[in-house]
């Protein structure tokens, strides 16, 4: 059944330390693991909950994104009325691509004020990896009486991805909330997906606007956690912030656990992604696979150990990959070795030559290089 | 190609009575095939590879599941606004209908539905094959010929040719002749039930072909002998690649085992010729660190711990630690437990493998196999091995 939720993807100035791998594409489409792109699941998790209108605003390096979702049709959000909106900047007024997202969200308060039988907005981010019923989120938004509800999850390793700390009281109330790299004591972070009333995020960001702030999160949520019920909701599945390298690498190799593999990808259904028609992955008699994750279409001679390796990447006779990560048609030559890598879209790795990052902290090789 | 030059008509009601418990509540067409297709996609991509946009598909045995997946043809890119895919089963007029009586008979009652799209070709095929092929090269063999109708052909061993249906071939390889199953071959020319019509020559033969009371309405049957007597100009196109029927549980393992070689006789990876298949949205398939995964094709979604050999896994399969799967084809969602042994077996969909259970073997000379949707226990193995005996 549908949620009275309007969804919004916020691709406006998320955290992005993610080097190389965000400087043809945003943060948004980064591909995960094996054949996604990381906004795959925030937006399966919406049109899985029944949320049956999703806004996207992007901002910039948009490209891959629109090559991407297309017309919704993969998260069968192709729909007569509702469905999908990539709402971008907008281009006659260069001074935008600054501005904070609460200029975004005036400019296409439309959207908003058009969709009468909405109640409620969730507005959420590409980064976080993870698959979640946001029916729940409503219920208990509903029953708290909450002017917002923000999803957060507790027991976050600091050390890696960037994330507002969160400090809630007994009850679940909202105290103190600090950017990431606030010195707040908290093991609970944000998964940065606020539920509030439609009317609420119309009149915050006037509001906001008005005083000369700009940021929805920084200025209209966080400066007014006095003066608003805001709640958090503790989600308890598996979830990766992914904004940086480290947590990139680190969240990838997690999905080999087999238990983390089957909570994010069954235990509220699938993850939806655009289709590649891609054939089974092909085994030779000399392949070696262990402990990995492997897309369609790869075609496997050599050895793979504890790696990811996405749709169409092939791996030679002889050749060896270690704790790395392959994206999408990466060619490993005969006699060549990846250890601790992470190749992005068409690398080749040439016949007999080697590759090795440090531990934890990988090599990347940027896309279509050849090594 | 010029819109709607030549439009094609895919007969999908095969019943496959031989592939036994694999097509019960499943038509042939949307049976399992290469770790991720039903049969039905490789004939669907050839048409769209082709160019031939508009496809009438004739379903009559079981078609629920095979409706569901064919939809309105999105995953083959024939969702089109003109034209596109159309299933096509038999339907009641106000003089009552029937059900489709012969391959003719149901191209027949879909006279109709051709007609609307007033092709000059029409090109009949079947969904029960797996090969690649592009129909406008055989469309353009049909012109030059100023033919009334083009038979597809492949060579086939001698020894196996009278299990086909035969042509004999004259100058220019002009049909002279045409029997089904014939004891003595006159030629190792096998039809496979690809044929291109012009489509006046063809209408008239299917009226005519209906008013004899005495006809089995089949093409290779009575159409084509018809045609042939009438002296019409029939060719024959002589197609090498790889062909098969996957008729029988024998030919229908035989031709997964086929996709194992290092260089298999029928290429999946050609990205200039995909075959499409509905995408079952499934995640990466995992490979557990005590798993063996050697000289096999292994789908979307499939969880490995045990060892697997020259084997075929469609998407979501489960297989557990200490198992061993062996020339075995495993079909979607099928679960194989802990110590289980599959070796020369077909798993049909969804089916499940208990623990210890152990299906067939590599001396026998039959294939073993599992129904969908089968629950084997290790309690009731041993009936089973001997039901196999």
């Amino acid at each position: 059944m549908n949620l009275p939720i309007l969804g919004v993807i916020n691709l406006i100035h998320e955290v992005d330390e993610m080097g190389a791998l965000t400087h043809s594409r945003c943060l948004a489409t980064v591909p995960f693991g094996g054949r996604y792109r990381l906004i795959d699941f925030i937006l399966s998790s919406m049109v899985k909950s029944g949320i049956p209108k999703v806004a996207v605003f992007a901002h910039t390096r948009y490209r891959s994104l629109m090559d991407h979702i297309g017309s919704g049709t993969s998260w069968d959000l192709h729909r007569k009325g509702s469905g999908l909106f990539i709402l971008p900047p907008s281009m006659e007024d260069q001074t935008d691509f600054g501005r904070g997202d609460l200029f975004h969200f005036y400019r296409n308060r439309d959207y908003f004020t058009r969709s009468s039988p909405f109640e409620y907005v969730i507005v959420a981010r590409s980064h976080v990896v993870c698959n979640i019923d946001f029916s729940a989120v409503l219920a208990e938004h509903r029953q708290s009486g909450a002017d917002i509800t923000v999803v957060c999850h507790r027991g976050q390793d600091r050390a890696i991805g960037l994330a507002r700390k969160v400090k809630i009281d007994d009850g679940g109330r909202v105290l103190e909330m600090q950017d990431h790299y606030g010195r707040l004591n908290s093991d609970i972070v944000s998964m940065e997906m606020y539920l509030m009333s439609r009317d609420l995020l119309l009149d915050l960001v006037e509001s906001s606007l008005a005083r000369g702030q700009d940021h929805l999160v920084r200025h209209a949520i966080m400066s007014n956690l006095g003066r608003l019920n805001v709640r958090a909701h503790l989600h308890e599945g598996w979830s990766g912030i992914i904004n940086n390298l480290a947590g990139y690498y680190r969240y990838s190799l997690d999905l080999l656990r087999p238990e983390v593999w089957r909570e994010l990808f069954y235990r509220h259904g699938p993850i939806y992604t655009k289709v590649k028609d891609e054939p089974p992955t092909r085994y030779h008699s000399c392949a070696d696979v262990r402990h990995s994750l492997v897309a369609n279409g790869c075609d496997i001679e050599g050895v793979v150990h504890n790696s990811i390796l996405f749709r169409g990447v092939k791996v030679h006779k002889g050749a060896v990959v270690r704790n790395s990560i392959v994206m999408q048609n990466g060619i490993i030559g005969e006699g060549g070795s990846l250890v601790n890598c992470i190749l992005d879209k068409e690398v080749e790795i040439r016949p007999q030559q080697h590759l090795q990052g440090a531990e934890g902290m990988p090599f990347l090789a940027v896309k279509r290089k050849v090594i | 190609m010029r819109r709607n030059e030549c439009i094609a008509m895919l007969l999908a009601g095969g019943e496959g009575r031989r592939l036994g418990v694999l097509t019960k509540d499943l038509a042939k067409p949307a049976v399992h095939f290469g770790g991720k297709y039903r049969i039905i996609d490789f004939t669907l991509s050839n048409c769209i590879h082709s160019g031939i946009e508009t496809v009438g598909v004739l379903t009559q045995y079981q078609p629920l599941e095979l409706n569901q997946y064919l939809g309105i043809g999105a995953a083959w890119g024939l969702d089109r606004r003109d034209g596109g895919m159309h299933v096509l089963p038999p339907f009641v007029r106000s003089k009552g209908g029937s059900w489709y009586k012969g391959t003719a008979n149901a191209i027949y009652q879909n006279i109709g539905f051709i007609e609307r799209y007033d092709p000059e070709y029409v090109l009949i095929i079947s969904g029960d094959h797996i090969y690649k092929m592009d129909y406008s090269l055989m469309l353009e063999v049909h012109k030059r010929n100023r033919a009334d109708a083009t038979i597809a052909v492949i060579t086939v061993p001698w020894s196996e040719a009278s299990r086909f249906g035969i042509l004999g071939v004259g100058e220019g390889d002009r049909i002279t002749d045409f029997v089904e199953k014939p004891k003595k071959p006159p030629s190792n020319l096998a039809s496979m039930g690809v044929y291109i019509f012009s489509w006046p020559v063809l209408r008239e033969a299917l009226q005519r072909d209906e008013a004899n009371k005495n006809s089995s309405n089949d093409f290779g049957k009575d159409i084509i002998p018809m045609l042939l007597q009438g002296q019409a100009r029939l060719f024959a196109y002589r197609f090498d690649g790889y062909w098969k029927d996957v008729g029988t549980i024998e030919s229908l393992w035989e031709a997964n085992m086929d996709l194992l070689a290092d260089e298999p006789p029928l290429n999946l990876n050609d990205r200039s010729w995909r075959i499409y298949s509905v995408n079952p949205n499934q995640p990466a398939q995992y490979v557990a660190p005590g798993a063996t995964v050697i000289s096999s094709l292994v789908s979307e979604g499939c969880l490995v711990s045990g060892v697997v050999r020259r084997s075929v896994l469609f998407h979501g399969v489960r297989v557990g630690e200490n198992s061993l799967i062996e020339d075995a084809v495993i079909m979607p969602g099928a679960t194989i437990g802990s110590g289980a042994r599959v070796v020369r077996a077909i798993v049909g969909e969804g089916a499940i493998v208990g623990s210890g259970c152990i299906v067939g073997s590599a001396d026998s000379a039959d294939i073993a196999v599992v129904g969908r949707g089968e629950v084997l226990t290790s309690e009731d193995n041993g009936m089973r091995e001997a039901e196999l005996a």
